[in-house]
């Protein structure tokens, strides 16, 4: 149960300088995508570490969205964007031969800008979305109900939802559908979850809910996220990239990266000298 | 923070190489391609049958078929001259009456009429396309054409002088091409309108500011303004209701009369295609009978054809052109 | 150069003739309408549901055949015209604007724009002739071919109002492309279909001419496939062309009653879809 006040957090980087080395989780190796002719991220080269969240920023229309859904397979669903290069998650190449953008998705979970609930399924329904697609999905020895508990309790939707699990997902408020999606998100246990600026239509009483949320994903799972607001991105993250005209500038930790910026353009976007 | 055990990477590595959903895209592709391919394939199967079934009869009867006035059955002489005259003639009636009630009905729903009163009237109006063809003939034999043979007749013939024309000369029988082309255009009015009132409605804001800020009245705003930017599509939408009005059926049987023969009067009774098909078909008593009313119906379908396809070309026209 | 007196009374003038058009176009259905009460109420009873055509003199006549008979008809026409339309909808809304899209498209309007009549004869040609008789699976093979532009026009305006975010959201759960489509889209999607559907209905069941030489009409009662079957509108117009007043009567109760059922639909549909006029669009 979250606490709706605000208290200070130590930096995310502090209480990680004594940690292991950090494993890779998502490796991208000269990606590349197309929209037509125009590439919209150009050779992107990085690794995205383990159990970490890291952030992706940079001026509109940079790329960082695109870059978010290559990671997912999710740029090919658009008509005529192709993807060149590779990722790897988790050692496994998701691009590689024989391999299925369906099955891909499955373990890579994301959450869009603005929240999409299934319009005709209730909340449980809702929640339970993502696991009705695969059996496999769900661990043998628990419930499909006990599964959408527990993945509305981590996104901190539970009390306010728990009465009303049979009605409509459209009678929530705008916060709340998005926790909405991150539980729908959570519920297939994704090794890795992709935020595609999850705060951007929400008041700031829900954005602190989420962000909190997003904090404490990192002890179960890798977080990927998209955000325009950089103080968001050194709140939660700790790791940033910067991303400018499609190109991976620089790619930090979130400490250094906000006070020590390497390259004269991160230094430039930071401090707001362009946006 | 605990590192990924390895057995579960293994398993990661495995299911994302599952496939399984390729199969359901592929049927679901081939079943949707195969729904969407039996329209092409019905026009194009609809017009074979047609016109091979029609073929011996152009054969054998060459353009007689449309010149000649003479339908004799029995001597195997098929001209449906006035059936096809009485078609072009019923339903250019019709639009001669609808199209500027139809117009003046759009322009009055899109520019004038109070907002609480718009959805009502536009949904009477577009209520008539719904009506059955056949409650449309009864209305009109029972309602219409005794009004017209008691009334509107006389009252055009007489009253108004107009009995001096070849065009409402004649006994006023009542069933005649006059109410052919009433009930017709009665048909037609809600297709005319619906187009016209919707591209009517699409002509930007920008138009009518201009032409009011330049000092025009309103009727001359629309008249300079708004109609000509939507012209197309007005035209488009004529030609639709056109369309209704040459394939009808049942509405014109009942009231034209179904008397083959070709008169300048509209107080006289007609024949149209559809009609001429309507009436014969089952009882087609020969093979050239048949292949003769067959032949009938690939002119009939043939006109159709291309006044709806123009009709969509241009409506087309406009909703690609409009900025949305 | 007209003075600008004479441009405001000349603006009136016009601004004046659309109220009149406006009047007059409304009114032949208010004409109809009152018609249809004031001569088929009197003669609609429970007799008229029920009760089989009667010879000319006896009393109680009713158009049970008929109306079963276009529920048959209705039927056969809604199990050809719905998947096919509903299919081909989903077609287009997902391949837009490649040309084979176009062409069905167009094709479909052209499809819907012919005669009912030439639908008639098509269906004839490869139903009645080769079989050699009547039928009333032919009379709904007619009917469920002119359903499907009607079909295929509303599905695909339906599908286009869910936005993409929604398809995306599935897709980003991992359901693959067929099922996103019809769990997804087409499941949100679905009470605008059901409306477009029936309203396709409510279409093909009044019309007549398609009927004449398909199903053809049957005094008895059948619902047999392989023979001529009664239909409402074929009623109608038989008992209207014919010289005896009461079938002249059962016609107008006939009329009215298949009016009544267009009009509930009608209704039913823009309630359900409110746009164009200003109301939200669901």
């Amino acid at each position: 149960m979250m606490p709706h006040v605000v208290t200070p957090r130590p930096a995310a980087t502090e209480t990680r300088e004594s940690a292991q080395p950090e494993k890779a989780c998502i490796v991208t190796r000269h990606l590349t995508a197309y929209f037509g002719e125009t590439p919209a991220i150009k050779d992107i080269s990085t690794v995205i570490p383990q159990l970490a969240v890291t952030a992706i920023i940079g001026p509109s229309g940079c790329g960082k969205s695109t870059l978010l859904r290559c990671l997912n397979r999710m740029h090919e669903t658009v008509p005529n964007a192709r993807v060149d290069g590779d990722v790897e998650i988790l050692g496994s190449s998701i691009y590689g031969e024989g391999t299925n953008a369906t099955a891909v998705r499955r373990h890579v979970g994301m959450v869009f800008q603005r929240p999409t609930p299934f319009p005709t399924m209730s909340i449980e329904a809702n929640v339970a979305a993502g696991l009705r697609v695969d059996s496999i999905q769900r661990k043998a020895d628990q419930k499909e109900h006990e599964i959408v508990e527990e993945a509305l309790h981590r996104a901190g939707l539970w009390d306010e939802v728990k009465d009303r699990l049979t009605e409509s997902a459209m009678g929530l408020s705008g916060g709340q559908q998005q926790r909405l999606c991150i539980a729908r998100a959570l519920a297939t246990r994704p090794r890795v979850l992709l935020l595609d600026e999850p705060t951007a239509s929400l008041d700031p009483l829900s954005s602190q809910k989420v962000e909190e949320l997003v904090y404490q994903l990192r002890e179960t799972m890798t977080v990927v996220i998209v955000t325009h607001n950089m103080q968001q991105a050194a709140r939660v993250s700790d790791r940033t990239a910067f991303l400018l005209a499609g190109e991976l500038i620089e790619f930090e930790r979130t400490n250094q990266l906000f006070t020590a910026p390497k390259d004269p353009r991160t230094e430039a976007y930071i401090t707001g000298r362009f946006g | 923070m605990t590192a990924v055990p390895a057995d579960v990477l293994q398993k990661d590595r495995r299911r994302l190489r599952v496939h399984g959903a390729e199969i359901g895209d592929r049927i679901y592709e081939i079943v949707t391609t195969g729904c969407a391919l039996v329209v092409p394939a019905l026009v194009i199967a609809i017009a074979i049958a047609i016109f091979a079934a029609a073929w011996p009869a152009f054969a054998k009867l060459g353009l007689s078929i449309v010149t000649s006035s003479d339908w004799d059955v029995a001597n195997g002489h098929f001209g449906a001259a006035p059936a096809l005259f009485g078609t072009l003639v019923s339903s250019a009636v019709a639009l001669i009456i609808a199209t500027p009630l139809a117009i003046g009905v759009a322009i009055f729903l899109s520019e004038f009429s109070p907002t609480w009163l718009r959805q009502p009237i536009g949904f009477l109006v577009d209520l008539l396309a719904a009506v059955p063809s056949v409650v449309y003939g009864l209305w009109g034999i029972f309602v219409l054409v005794p009004m017209l043979r008691e009334y509107v007749m006389p009252f055009l013939r007489d009253r108004l002088h107009l009995g001096a024309t070849p065009f409402f000369s004649g006994p006023a029988y009542g069933p005649s091409m006059l109410a052919a082309g009433v009930v017709l255009a009665i048909m037609a009015l809600p297709y005319i309108s619906a187009v016209s009132r919707e591209v009517l409605m699409a002509v930007p804001r920008s138009q009518r500011e201009a032409a009011l800020a330049l000092g025009a009245t309103r009727w001359e705003m629309i008249r300079d303004a708004v109609v000509p930017y939507a012209k197309s599509g007005i035209v488009g939408g004529i030609m639709l209701g056109l369309g209704r009005a040459l394939g009808e059926t049942m509405a014109v049987t009942m009231v034209i009369g179904n008397r083959p023969e070709i008169s300048a009067s509209l107080f006289a009774p007609g024949y149209t295609m559809a009609s001429l098909i309507a009436n014969e078909f089952s009882e087609a008593t020969n093979d050239l009978h048949l292949s003769a009313l067959m032949a009938v119906g690939a002119i009939l379908f043939i006109i159709t054809l291309i006044v709806n396809a123009v009709a969509r070309w241009l409506v087309w026209q406009v909703s690609r052109g409009r900025v949305s | 150069m007209k003075t600008l007196r004479a441009r405001h009374m000349t603006s009136g003038a016009m601004i004046g003739l659309t109220y009149l058009a406006a009047v007059l176009a409304t009114l032949p259905l208010i004409l109809i309408l009152w018609h249809l009460l004031k001569k088929g109420a009197t003669s609609v009873s429970l007799a008229f549901f029920t009760n089989m055509p009667k010879p000319v003199g006896e009393a109680g006549g009713g158009m049970a055949n008929a109306i079963v008979g276009t529920l048959t008809l209705i039927g056969i026409a809604c199990m050809i015209g719905l998947p096919i339309g509903v299919g081909a909808g989903i077609y287009l809304a997902e391949k837009r604007i490649t040309p084979i899209a176009h062409a069905v498209r167009f094709l479909s309007d052209v499809l819907n724009g012919l005669p009912s009549i030439v639908m008639g004869i098509f269906a004839w040609e490869f139903l009645v002739r080769p079989a050699g008789h009547f039928s009333a699976l032919a009379g709904g093979a007619a009917l469920g071919a002119m359903m499907i532009p009607l079909v295929t026009r509303t599905t695909e305006e339906m599908l286009r109002v869910v936005p993409v975010s929604l398809r995306e959201a599935a897709l980003a759960l991992g359901y693959p492309r067929w099922r996103t489509s019809i769990s997804v889209v087409l499941r949100t999607a679905l009470a605008g279909i059901a409306t477009g559907a029936l309203v396709a209905v409510a279409r093909v069941a009044g019309e007549t001419a398609p009927l004449l030489f398909t199903a053809f009409g049957n005094q008895f009662w059948s619902t047999s496939l392989r023979q001529p079957i009664a239909a409402l509108p074929l009623q109608i117009f038989t008992y209207a062309i014919s010289p005896y007043d009461e079938w002249h009567a059962q016609a107008w109760a006939g009329a009215l009653v298949l009016i009544s059922i267009v009009l509930v639909i009608s209704l039913a549909a823009r309630f359900v879809t409110r746009s164009r006029f200003g109301a939200p669009v669901d």
